[in-house]
Formats: C-alpha cells, sequence, structure tokens
C-alpha cells in the first residue's frame, strides 16, 4: 500500500481489522437497505408480492401492517387518523424504532440515505472542503413546520416535496422526474453543504430522533481508553457531535455510551476504528469505569 | 454559544450578549423555516387545484379532505385488477404521490368488492363506500353537441352502450330530428342520481376527442336555487294541481315572427291556422311531415314522439318530458 492510500479514512481499521471487518456494518446496513427495497421491489418487477406498499405504509404477507408515524401524524394534524391497520401500523413501526434507535430508520431503511452517503464519501474523495453553514438543529425546526403546516394547509405536508418518499415511491410505482429531486439532494450534499440534508434539514430524521430519544440499543465506547486519536470515526460519521462526549468524556464522568438521539446507529464508527473502541450497546450500560480518566477534562457530559 | 464576545467583561455583560446571540440564532431560525414554510403553504394551496380530468378512487374523500387524509401508499394502485390506478409522480399536476385515473385511458371497472377502498389504511378512500353504485368519482358530462355523433342525428349509442349503470345513469332521450325533419335524435342523456363517474363512456366515446366527459361533480353539475319548485313535481307530489285552473288566463302562444303552425290551435287567440294557408317558406322543416307539438319539449309540452318500439331506452316508460334530476322536491 502506498503511504497516500494509508492516509484514507478506516486505513487503519483495513490494515488491523482486514476489509471485511473494516466494513462489516455498512455491508450488513447496504445489505439491510437493498434488501427491504428488493423484497418492495419483488412485486411490482417479479410478480411475487411479499410487501405492497410503500415506506409511508406497507402491507406484508397479507398481515403485518407498517406505517411510518411521522407521516400519520402529520396526517392526524390535519385532522384525519388511519383506520385500524393502520393505527396497528403506527404502533408497530414506532415500538419497533424507539428499540433498535430511531434514526436506525435512517442509516438501515431510508434510500436517501444511500444517495447522501455517496455524495459524503465522494466529497472526501474528491476532498471538496468548504460547506456552507446551517445548524444542525435546523430540522427540528422544519419539523415543527411541517407538522403545524399540516394542520393550518389541511395537507399532508412534507409530502408534497419529501425527496425520500418520491425517491423510494418513484423506484416502486413509477419515478416520473423525482429523480431531478433526488439528484438535486446529491448535489446539494456534495457541493453545498457536508452532510446537509440528512445532518440538518430532513426532518424525517429529525422525527425519528425524537422517536428515539431513549432508544435502549446504542453505539458505546467501553474501550475509549484505547483510542489513539485517529480521527477516522469523526470523520465518517454522519453525525460526528455525537461522538465526542462519550468517547472524549470519561475525565469529566461521561458514561461510554452515545447518548445523542441523532446518532443513526450505522455502525460505522465501529467499523473504521483500528482500536475497537466502539460497539453497540445498551444504553444503561452506561457507568464511567472506575479509573479511567485519560479523557478530555474539557468536555463536559450533556453537552450536544 | 461560542460566539461570546472575548470583551465581555462582566458575567452579566456576557450572559447579556448570550441572550441576544440566542434570540438572533431563534429569529434567523424562525424566518429561514418559516419563509419554506409559507412557501411549502402556497404549494399545498396550489396543489389543491385537481385537474378536471384526473379523478379520483371510488370512495375519495373531498379534495380538500383527500390531501389530508391519503399518505400516499398506493395500497389502491397495487389492489386495482384493472391498473386504473396510478400515483402521482412530480411532473404530473396532481398533488405527488396521490392516486388518479385518466377516464380516458383506463377508466374504473366499477368492482362489486371495492378491492381499492378495502385496501386504504387511511380512510382517505372511505370505507363506507360499500356499493360501487354509490360511488361518485366525477359525473359525466355530453359536454359538446356539435361533434357528438347522436346529436348529429346518427345512432352511435357507444357512450349509452358501455354505460355500467346503463338506462340509468346514461339514457337516450329521443327528439324530432328538425334537420331532416323525418328522423329522431336519440341524444345520451347523464343522469346524476346513478352516474358513478367511472369514466366507460368516455373511454368509449369513439370521436378522437370525446364528446362525453367525466368532470369533478362540482364542475359538471348545476343547481337550483334552493327556494325553486319545480310545477310538475310538486303537482305529482300534491296529487293535483296547487292553483284555480279554472281562474288561469291563455296567453298567446308566441312564435316567430311570420310563422304558423298548420292545424294548431291557439287558445290565447281562438283561433286555428288552417293547413293549407301558410307560405312554405315559414313552415318549420318537416312540419308536413309530422304533428308539431305547441311547445319544446322540456316546456311543459306534450311528450315528444315516442321512439318506435323496441327502441332501447325507450322501453322502460315515457319519455320524461323534462330532464331528470331535476328533482322539484326537496
Amino acid at each position: 500500500m502506498s503511504a497516500a492510500a494509508n492516509t484514507r479514512v478506516g486505513s487503519d481499521a483495513v490494515a488491523a481489522k482486514g476489509w471485511l471487518r473494516a466494513h462489516k456494518w455498512l455491508l450488513l446496513r447496504r445489505a439491510t437497505q437493498f434488501a427491504i427495497l428488493g423484497l418492495f421491489l419483488l412485486g411490482p418487477l417479479a410478480g411475487v408480492w411479499i410487501v405492497k406498499g410503500n415506506l409511508a405504509y406497507s402491507y406484508t404477507l397479507d398481515i403485518l401492517p407498517l406505517t411510518d408515524p411521522y407521516v400519520a401524524l402529520q396526517s392526524a394534524m390535519t385532522g384525519h387518523l388511519p383506520e385500524t391497520l393502520g393505527i396497528v401500523g403506527v404502533v408497530i413501526v414506532a415500538v419497533f424504532y424507539f428499540l433498535v434507535g430511531g434514526r436506525a430508520y435512517c442509516s438501515w431503511v431510508c434510500p436517501v440515505n444511500v444517495v447522501t452517503d455517496t455524495a459524503g464519501w465522494l466529497r472526501r474523495r474528491l476532498g471538496i472542503k468548504g460547506s456552507a453553514h446551517l445548524a444542525r438543529e435546523t430540522r427540528y425546526w422544519v419539523l415543527a413546520m411541517t407538522l403545524i403546516g399540516s394542520a393550518v394547509t389541511g395537507v399532508v405536508l412534507w409530502e408534497l416535496i419529501n425527496p425520500v418518499s418520491m425517491l423510494h415511491r418513484g423506484l416502486i410505482f413509477g419515478m416520473g422526474f423525482a429523480w431531478a429531486i433526488v439528484l438535486a439532494v446529491f448535489l446539494f450534499d456534495l457541493f453545498i453543504m457536508s452532510r446537509g440534508w440528512c445532518g440538518r434539514l430532513c426532518p424525517v430524521g429529525a422525527f425519528y430522533s425524537l422517536l428515539g430519544r431513549f432508544s435502549p440499543l446504542r453505539v458505546s465506547t467501553p474501550q475509549r481508553a484505547a483510542c489513539n486519536d485517529c480521527m477516522d470515526c469523526f470523520e465518517v460519521c454522519p453525525e460526528p457531535q455525537v461522538i465526542r462526549p462519550a468517547l472524549k468524556g470519561a475525565a469529566g464522568g461521561a458514561g461510554p455510551v452515545i447518548l445523542a438521539a441523532a446518532c443513526t446507529n450505522c455502525g460505522r464508527c465501529i467499523d473504521v476504528c483500528a482500536k475497537d473502541v466502539f460497539r453497540f450497546g445498551a444504553r444503561f450500560d452506561n457507568a464511567p469505569p472506575v479509573g479511567e480518566a485519560d479523557g478530555d477534562p474539557a468536555v463536559a457530559p450533556g453537552k450536544f | 454559544m461560542a460566539r461570546n464576545a472575548p470583551s465581555a467583561s462582566t458575567p452579566a455583560r456576557s450572559k447579556a450578549i448570550a441572550r441576544r446571540q440566542f434570540l438572533f440564532d431563534t429569529a434567523r431560525m424562525a424566518c429561514g423555516v418559516g419563509m419554506l414554510g409559507l412557501g411549502l403553504g402556497l404549494y399545498a394551496r396550489q396543489s389543491k387545484a385537481l385537474p378536471a380530468q384526473a379523478l379520483r378512487p371510488p370512495g375519495a374523500l373531498p379534495e380538500d379532505d383527500f390531501l389530508g387524509a391519503c399518505i400516499r401508499c398506493g395500497l389502491c394502485v397495487r389492489d386495482c385488477p384493472f391498473d386504473t390506478l396510478s400515483l402521482a409522480t412530480p411532473e404530473v399536476p396532481v398533488t405527488t404521490g396521490t392516486p388518479f385515473f385518466t377516464a380516458r385511458k383506463i377508466p374504473c371497472e366499477m368492482c362489486d368488492d371495492i378491492p381499492c377502498v378495502k385496501a386504504c389504511p387511511t380512510g382517505a378512500l372511505d370505507h363506507g363506500l360499500t356499493d360501487i353504485n354509490d360511488a361518485r368519482m366525477g359525473l359525466a358530462a355530453l359536454i359538446d353537441h356539435e361533434t357528438c355523433l347522436n346529436f348529429l342525428g346518427l345512432r352511435c349509442d357507444v357512450c349509452y352502450r358501455v354505460c355500467p349503470v346503463i338506462d340509468k345513469a346514461i339514457t337516450l332521450e329521443v327528439l324530432p330530428n328538425t334537420r331532416t325533419g323525418r328522423h329522431s335524435m336519440f341524444l345520451p342523456t347523464v343522469h346524476s342520481d346513478h352516474c358513478t363517474g367511472c369514466g366507460k363512456c368516455e373511454q368509449a366515446c369513439i370521436l378522437e376527442e370525446a364528446a362525453i366527459k367525466v368532470y369533478p361533480v362540482a364542475l359538471a353539475k348545476g343547481a337550483l336555487g334552493r327556494h325553486y319548485r319545480v310545477g310538475w313535481e310538486e303537482q305529482k307530489k300534491a296529487g293535483g294541481s296547487l292553483i284555480d285552473e279554472e281562474s288561469m288566463v291563455e296567453l298567446p302562444d308566441r312564435l316567430p315572427e311570420g310563422m304558423t303552425l298548420p292545424g294548431h290551435y291557439d287558445p290565447g287567440s281562438g283561433a286555428t291556422a288552417a293547413p293549407g294557408a301558410v307560405p312554405a317558406e315559414s313552415q318549420l322543416p318537416g312540419a308536413a311531415a309530422a304533428p308539431i307539438p305547441n311547445a319544446p319539449p322540456g316546456m311543459g309540452g306534450p311528450a315528444v314522439p315516442s321512439a318506435p318500439p323496441g327502441m332501447p331506452g325507450t322501453v322502460a316508460g315515457p319519455v320524461p318530458s323534462h330532464p331528470p334530476g331535476l328533482g322539484g322536491g326537496q
């Protein structure tokens, strides 16, 4: 390997653990994303109807209803409640994502994630540095706006322009001009704002963040004492601000679990860490190990 | 935030600066997102303007409610056995992701079990709709009398024939063909009491551009004033005349200038036009061939000449003398 290649994000992990282990969660995630998409496509493309519908609502094997709680909430804001199956679907999805981490939806299911991850990857590879600034809290404002706006207009507001549903629906029901909106998101992330769409604007992610605010399944940093400050996890993380309190919080008495709701449980940090600092763990398993005090004293717990 | 000015000398001052910064940040966020919301809201308003030719599936709530209830899942599209429905893509002038169909392309086949409604998880398609004949996806209107072949005096009848609610939703009303003077015109007439708006008639219209089209009910349907009572309906309900017929004053018939109706008795003047005394050019076309009613059908005159026995559309009974659906009684 050349020296230049070794400076690439994750190359240490590849050298230490092998390519496969250094991409384990990424591969699992992509496999899940495409498997879910494949299940949806099996009907229209092959006539095998395991799943009908799309991410807004689907009906699997004529028994399992799944409803997107955010779309259902917008609809509820306009004064319309779903039928029984729709409500059952909301409950199932809400409970599931509460358990596995709200934004697991973003990194394991959402089709736009592939688009923005690709933009993020290309941004790194092309060395594009400049990025417009927009606070990460913007998405919560957009979320509130879509809910209030739905109530005011009587229209399921975000679905008018939601690139997530447009892409998913487009792939399954016919794309039309939706590709242009997806391309716009890609170019926006690539040239205008690093991690702009998922990290700052998308109210779907914001909603799932709130849904998983107290999710039991979280990424943890049990081996944080072994961190060699290579910064690869920060480079690769779509929400790097969530890592620091846990990874560098030992001195401030912070536990090792990444508690921030913005974390998407994508597991990419686990992949790229050559020192195996990260792993999936339980939220409750958060007691700071006794005698661990080599962290960054500047980072107080609860910040971010 | 991190932008606390280093010049902040006292804690109180730095606190004030932080508060200012917080207010500015909040205001900026509220304004930025508010503008986005304003744009989206205006777009939402536009999106409520469903094109007249885009029809919603059976049982769809009124458009205003539909856009709040429909979650764009496409289950209705999937369960439609005839691929009638599709979800709107962004470039189509129908709210993105919502189901619609275009009658001229693929009309609704009016399945008895209404699978699209059953599939809907939200009630955007009203689950109370259990009889497809109660669906009101739109209302057919024979919009172009100039090109409709039946209006030209031919016997196309295709819209009438394909109508799933034949003889109720579309009937053939027979009028004399004043152009030839010796034929009848069989005019397809839509009755809103029974038309479901399925669009079979529009799809089947043999013209290059359909003369009969399905429109949203609000566009296709007129409405009588609420105070309006149709005399003959009231008469029927009351079982007799509602006025004192004895004191009725007969007014002279008002015919176009110079015209006489041979053999016609005018109660107003008490005169009968002599059969042979009329200049030929002032006669109504075809007047010699058939007796002429003393008033146009539909205006209280006698029943129009009935169709020969066995003609479709006329077997059910005498032709009504006014457009059905004009419910006089409320």
